[in-house]
């Protein structure tokens, strides 16, 4: 038996039927990134200097851009779910929240493409 | 959407070192994807060439970026040590109060330990040759 009024289920609201993937995803994404955080740290603070050869140059060794490239993927995707709990905390009224999480959808994927862009691009060019 | 009455919450409890531990792991969430964007910056810039890179290295470079990128850092290795404490507290583990607040004085103790070693390479990063 539903507890919902029909004017609920009209309006759309209720459960989407969404949360245990999204508690999940932000889950299975932060055991991926513990890993990936601790070598991009140690990898960028042992760099000999921030200058545009050796950068370069690190980005496009081995294994790099793989990791790079799933760094970046795997963090805005976790950062992407991690905000939307933030905004639907503390943005109230639905045309606010609505746009700001759409806002927040499209520059999260577009971090995520232009970064693995950048990284395969760069380690293309190394390797050409 | 009508105001309805809130339960009283947050106010209402004395304040425990925990919870500031709590509080502090969403704000460097909100941190690290505004560090993200950082990240993307740098490796696009890198990609466009070594004009390109050129013109953001200063933000690389100078002393209050340094302290900017110090600040990063330091929420990256806080929000890892607290997550996997989290992750601990999703599979059942350590959630007992004592638990809760050793391993809470641990996250500290290990953040400012790794913080400070990361600084100290931060500010020894140089520009290196163009």
């Amino acid at each position: 038996m539903s507890l919902r009024t029909p004017l609920a289920r009209a309006l759309h609201h209720g459960t989407a039927r969404d949360g245990v993937g999204h508690w999940l995803i932000q889950r299975v994404t932060a055991a991926a990134l513990a890993p990936l955080a601790v070598w991009l740290l140690v990898a960028l603070l042992s760099l000999p200097d921030a200058g545009y050869p050796s950068v370069v140059a690190w980005i496009g060794a081995g294994w790099n851009p793989v990791l790079l490239a799933l760094t970046v993927l795997i963090g805005a995707w976790h950062a992407w779910l991690g905000v939307q709990v933030v905004i639907e905390d503390y943005v109230h009224g639905f045309l606010a929240k609505t746009i700001a999480l759409l806002v927040s959808v499209l520059v999260h994927v577009l971090l995520a493409a232009s970064g693995v862009y950048a990284v395969l691009r760069i380690a293309l060019r190394n390797a050409g | 959407m009508a105001e309805r009455p809130l339960s009283p919450h947050i106010t209402v409890y004395r304040w425990a070192y925990t919870m500031t531990l709590s509080i502090l792991h969403r704000v460097t969430g909100v941190a690290l994807a505004v560090s993200l964007l950082g990240l993307v910056l740098w490796l696009v810039s890198a990609s466009l060439g070594a004009d390109a890179y050129a013109a953001i290295l200063p933000l690389l470079t100078c002393v209050p970026c340094k302290l900017l990128l110090a600040l990063a850092v330091a929420a990256l290795i806080y929000h890892l040590c607290n997550g996997l404490r989290h992750l601990a507290w999703d599979m059942g583990w350590g959630f007992e109060r004592a638990d809760a607040r050793r391993s809470a004085a641990l996250v500290v103790i290990a953040t400012l330990i790794a913080a400070a070693v990361c600084c100290y390479f931060i500010f020894r990063l140089g520009a290196g040759a163009a």
